[in-house]
C-alpha cells in the first residue's frame, strides 16, 4: 500500500490545502495523472500521483489544509491489488462496450513507462489474484518469463493478470495483442464494476483532469491570495538574501546572428507557430548546463546537490495583482525549440489560469528570467532558493559594435549569471556565461 | 492545380546523369573526376556524353590511383573547387581510405576550423550482378561509422536525381552510394525534379503491423515484401533510411512506436553492421514500445558468390523478408 503525500511544491511551503479531489476510491491511477488540486500559499496547483494501482482511500478531505508530507490517500499497487469483488455472473451481464481494449498509444508517445513499476510487477511474478488452479504462465527454463516490454505495459495499463494468458510470440512470448485479448475476455465473462474498470481508455483521469481549469472550489479570497502570494515570495526571497551568498557576472552578447536566423524561421511559418526569443535562450542556457553541473541543481543540507534533468524554471509574472511564479519546463536540454514554445504557451497560460502541476512547481533546477519585454536592459536576479543559479536577459537593443576594427549597429543583449558561491566560483561562472554567448551565435543548432 | 503534373520516363542512371549535368551547370566550380569516366562515359555507363558537353577541363579521366585522385579532389575542394569525384565500386574505395578518413574527414577539426572540405564521393555499392567478391560488397555502413562525413543512399529515381546538389552545397564531405543493381531501375519522374533534402528518413509506405527498415538497393526487395504481406492482411511500414550518417533516429522510432515490431534490412554483413546500430537505437529509444525482439534481415556472412544461386541465397530477398515477418508476428496478426 503506497502513501500519496501533501507535496512540497516549492522551497517554503510549509502546508497546502486540499482544493478538491479528481478521483475517488475504487478508481485506478497510474504515474503522472493529476489526482488533486492543491492550493499553496503561491499558487492553485494540480497535483500528480507517482503510484500506479487503485485509490484505496482518500485520507484528507476537501477543503482540510495539511503539513506537507501528510498522509492525502492511500493507493494499492496494482501488482499488490487484492482481487475485486467479482459479483455473480448475470447471464445476460456482457456488454458490449465493456472493454475498449485498443488503447492505442499515441504516435509520439516513446517514453518509456518509469522503470520502477516494470520493476515491480517483475519482483511480484503472481500478480493481481492468481487463481490456484490456474497454470504459470509461459517461462523459460531459468524461471523468466516471456513477455515483451509492450505486453508488459499493456497488461499494467489494463490490470490484466498474466497467469493464464497464453503467449503467441516467438517461443511463446506474450505480446500485445495477448495482453489485449486476455482483457476482453475478462470483460465479456465478469461485468466488473464500472468502478474498477481499470482500461485507461474506459476511465481516463488525466485527460479529464487536463480539460479547462477544473472548478475549484474556493478556498480562500483572491485578495487573501495575493497576500499569502506576497508573504510566500517575501520569505523565499528574504532567505535567499540571507543564506546565499551571490555573485554577479554580466556580459553582452551580439544576437545578430539569433535576429537574422529567428526572422527567416519564422517567415516560414504560420503566425501561431512563431518563435519567441524565449524558446532560444532558454535552450541555450539549458545546453550551457552540460558543462556546468555546479549550476544546476540544488543546496541542500551542507552540501550542493547536482541534477541530471535539467529543468529551466521560468520567472512569469501574474499580471493582475502581482506576483511571481517560476515554473519549470521539463528536459529543456533535450526538447526542440517548437516544445519549448508550446511548453511555455501552455505554462503562462495555465499559470495565469492557476493550474499548474506540482512536478512543475517544485522541480526547476536552474530558473531563467527575462525582463526585455518591460525595456529593462540588465536584471540581476535573487536565486530562488534552494536552486543554485539564476540567468537573467535583458532587452535587445542596437549598440554599435565593433568587429574586426569596423563599427556597426548590431542588436545587443546583456546576459547575467546570478550564482551561489558556496556551490561555484566566479571563474566557472564566467565560463558557464561565455558558453551561453557561445551558444546563441549558432541558433540553427538550437 | 493541372490534372497531372508533367512527368518524363527516365531511368536511375540517367537520373543520376541530370544531376551531374544540373550540377555542372548551375556552378562553374563543379567537376567530375573519376577512372573512365571522360571517354569511356564512365564504367556503368553514368557519364556517357558529359565529356563532349563540358569539356575535358571539367570531365576529367584520372589514373587508375584511387588514393591520388580522391586526395587531389581533397585538395581541390580545400582550394575553393566543389569536385565530384566517382570511385568505379566500394570495393576500390578502400585504396583511397585514408584519403577519405584520415583528411576529408578530419582537416575540418585538425585545422581548428579553418578549412571545411566541400568534396562529394560517388560509388556504387552492393551486389546482383554476379560481379563477385571483389566487386560486390556493401560496405557503406563501414563509412557511416566515421564522424566528419555524411553517407547518403539514394533509393529512388527523385533521390538520385536530388541528393548530388545538396551534398555539393555541403560544406563538409559526402559520400554517395549508388546500389549497382538500381541503374537500369525505370519509372517517372517530375519533369522539375530538383534538389531534395539529405537529412531525413522517408516513410515509402505507411502500416500499423511491423516496421521495415532499409535503404538503397534492397528498398524495391522490402516493397515487394510489403505487398506480399498486405495480401496476408500484414501490414507493413517501409522507412527508407535514406541517410546512414547521421542516421534520422526520429523517424524510425516514431515508426517503432507506431507498429511496435521492426525488422531491418540491410545488404551489409550483420557483425558489426549499420543494421546492429539501428537495432541498438530502437532498444535504446523504443525499448518499451517494443512487441517483440528486433529482427534483422542481412547478407549471408560470406564473400559474395559468382554462381547466380548462390548470389541469390546469398542476398536479402523478399522471400527471406516476408519469411521473417511470419515469425515474427505468429498467430498473433
Amino acid at each position: 500500500m503506497a502513501e500519496f503525500r501533501m507535496p512540497a511544491l516549492g522551497a517554503d511551503m510549509e502546508a497546502g490545502t486540499v482544493a478538491q479531489w479528481l478521483v475517488k476510491p475504487g478508481d485506478t491511477v497510474k504515474r503522472g495523472d493529476i489526482v488533486a488540486i492543491v492550493e499553496t500559499e503561491k499558487a492553485t496547483i494540480e497535483v500528480e500521483v507517482f503510484e500506479t494501482g487503485v485509490v484505496e482511500k482518500i485520507v484528507v478531505p476537501e477543503g482540510e489544509k495539511v503539513p506537507v508530507g501528510a498522509v492525502l490517500a492511500l493507493i494499492r499497487s496494482v501488482s499488490a491489488a487484492a482481487p475485486q469483488p467479482v459479483p455473480q455472473p448475470k447471464p445476460e451481464a456482457a456488454p458490449p462496450s465493456a472493454a475498449p481494449v485498443a488503447a492505442a498509444p499515441a504516435p509520439a508517445a516513446i517514453q518509456p513507462p518509469p522503470a520502477a513499476e516494470v520493476i515491480a510487477a517483475r519482483e511480484a511474478p503472481p500478480p493481481i489474484a492468481r487463481p490456484a488452479a490456474v497454470a504459470r504462465p509461459p517461462s523459460t527454463a531459468r524461471g523468466r518469463w516471456r513477455i515483451s516490454p509492450l505486453a508488459m505495459r499493456t497488461a499494467l495499463e489494463l490490470n490484466v493478470d498474466l497467469a493464464g494468458v497464453k503467449g503467441s510470440g516467438l517461443q511463446g512470448a506474450i505480446t500485445r495483442g495477448d495482453v489485449e485479448r486476455a482483457a476482453k475476455a475478462k470483460a465479456a465473462i465478469t461485468p466488473i464494476p464500472a468502478e474498477t474498470m481499470a482500461a485507461p481508455a474506459a476511465k481516463p483521469v488525466a485527460p479529464e483532469a487536463l480539460k479547462p481549469t477544473p472548478p475549484v472550489r474556493p478556498a480562500v479570497s483572491p485578495a487573501e491570495r495575493r497576500a499569502m502570494m506576497r508573504n510566500a515570495i517575501a520569505t523565499a526571497m528574504a532567505r535567499s538574501k540571507r543564506e546565499i551568498p551571490h555573485y554577479y557576472l554580466a556580459t553582452q552578447i551580439d544576437m545578430s546572428r539569433m535576429t537574422q536566423w529567428l526572422t527567416a524561421e519564422n517567415l516560414k511559418r504560420p503566425v501561431t507557430e512563431r518563435i519567441l526569443y524565449a524558446a532560444p535562450l532558454l535552450k541555450a542556457v539549458a545546453l550551457a548546463v552540460h558543462g556546468f553541473s555546479e549550476m544546476n541543481g540544488f543546496w541542500a543540507d551542507g552540501s550542493f546537490k547536482p541534477s541530471e534533468a535539467v529543468h529551466v524554471g521560468v520567472a512569469i509574472s501574474l499580471h493582475q495583482g502581482g506576483g511571481l511564479i517560476a515554473p519549470a519546463i521539463h528536459d529543456v536540454d533535450r526538447k526542440k525549440l517548437d516544445e519549448i514554445m508550446a511548453n511555455l504557451r501552455d505554462l503562462v497560460a495555465r499559470v495565469r489560469a492557476g493550474t499548474l502541476r506540482s512536478s512543475e512547481i517544485a522541480d526547476a533546477t536552474i530558473t531563467v528570467t527575462s525582463l526585455g519585454e518591460q525595456g529593462i536592459e540588465t536584471v540581476f536576479g535573487i536565486i530562488y532558493p534552494p536552486q543554485v543559479a539564476l540567468v537573467g536577459f535583458g532587452k535587445i537593443v542596437e549598440r554599435p559594435w565593433a568587429v574586426n576594427g569596423k563599427v556597426g549597429a548590431r542588436p545587443v543583449m546583456t546576459g547575467t549569471l546570478s550564482a551561489d558561491h558556496r556551490a561555484s566560483d566566479g571563474h566557472r561562472g564566467a565560463m558557464f556565461l561565455a558558453a551561453i554567448e557561445r551558444i546563441l551565435q549558432e541558433p540553427e543548432k538550437l | 492545380m493541372s490534372a497531372q503534373a508533367k512527368t518524363v520516363r527516365i531511368t536511375y542512371r540517367e537520373a543520376v546523369r541530370e544531376a551531374i549535368r544540373d550540377a555542372l551547370q548551375r556552378d562553374p566550380r563543379v567537376f567530375l573526376m573519376g577512372e573512365d569516366v571522360g571517354r569511356y562515359g564512365g564504367c556503368f555507363a553514368v557519364t556517357k556524353g558529359l565529356l563532349e558537353e563540358f569539356g575535358p577541363e571539367r570531365i576529367r579521366d584520372t589514373p587508375l590511383s584511387e588514393s591520388a585522385f580522391v586526395g587531389a579532389g581533397i585538395g581541390a575542394a580545400m582550394g575553393g573547387m566543389r569536385p565530384i569525384v566517382e570511385i568505379m565500386t566500394v570495393n576500390f574505395s578502400l585504396l583511397a581510405l585514408d584519403q577519405i578518413i584520415n583528411n576529408a574527414a578530419t582537416i575540418l577539426y585538425m585545422s581548428g576550423g579553418q578549412f571545411n572540405i566541400p568534396l562529394v564521393i560517388r560509388m556504387t555499392t552492393g551486389a546482383g550482378r554476379q560481379l563477385a567478391a571483389q566487386h560486390s560488397h556493401s560496405l557503406e555502413g563501414w563509412y557511416a561509422h566515421i564522424p566528419g562525413i555524411k553517407v547518403v543512399a539514394p533509393a529512388t529515381l527523385e533521390d538520385a536525381r536530388g541528393m548530388l546538389w545538396t551534398a555539393l552545397e555541403d560544406p563538409d564531405p559526402v559520400l554517395i552510394f549508388e546500389h549497382g543493381s538500381l541503374y537500369n531501375m525505370e519509372g517517372d519522374l517530375a519533369a522539375d525534379a530538383g534538389p531534395v533534402d539529405i537529412d531525413k528518413a522517408a516513410v515509402r509506405r505507411a502500416g500499423t503491423d511491423i516496421s521495415l527498415i532499409t535503404y538503397g538497393g534492397t528498398l524495391n526487395n522490402v516493397l515487394a515484401a510489403a505487398n506480399t504481406l498486405a495480401a496476408d492482411g500484414v501490414s507493413a511500414e517501409v522507412v527508407d533510411l535514406r541517410t546512414l550518417r547521421p542516421l534520422d533516429t526520429e523517424t524510425i522510432l516514431g515508426s517503432v512506436a507506431r507498429t511496435h515490431r521492426a525488422v531491418i534490412v540491410d545488404e551489409g554483413w550483420r557483425s558489426g553492421s549499420i543494421s546492429a546500430e539501428i537495432s541498438a537505437r530502437i532498444m535504446e529509444g523504443a525499448f518499451y514500445e517494443l512487441d517483440a525482439p528486433v529482427e534483422r534481415v542481412c547478407t549471408a556472412e560470406a564473400p559474395m558468390p559468382y554462381a547466380k544461386h548462390l548470389e541469390d541465397a546469398a542476398l536479402p530477398q523478399a522471400a527471406h523478408i516476408v519469411g521473417c515477418v511470419r515469425l515474427m508476428i505468429g498467430n498473433d496478426g
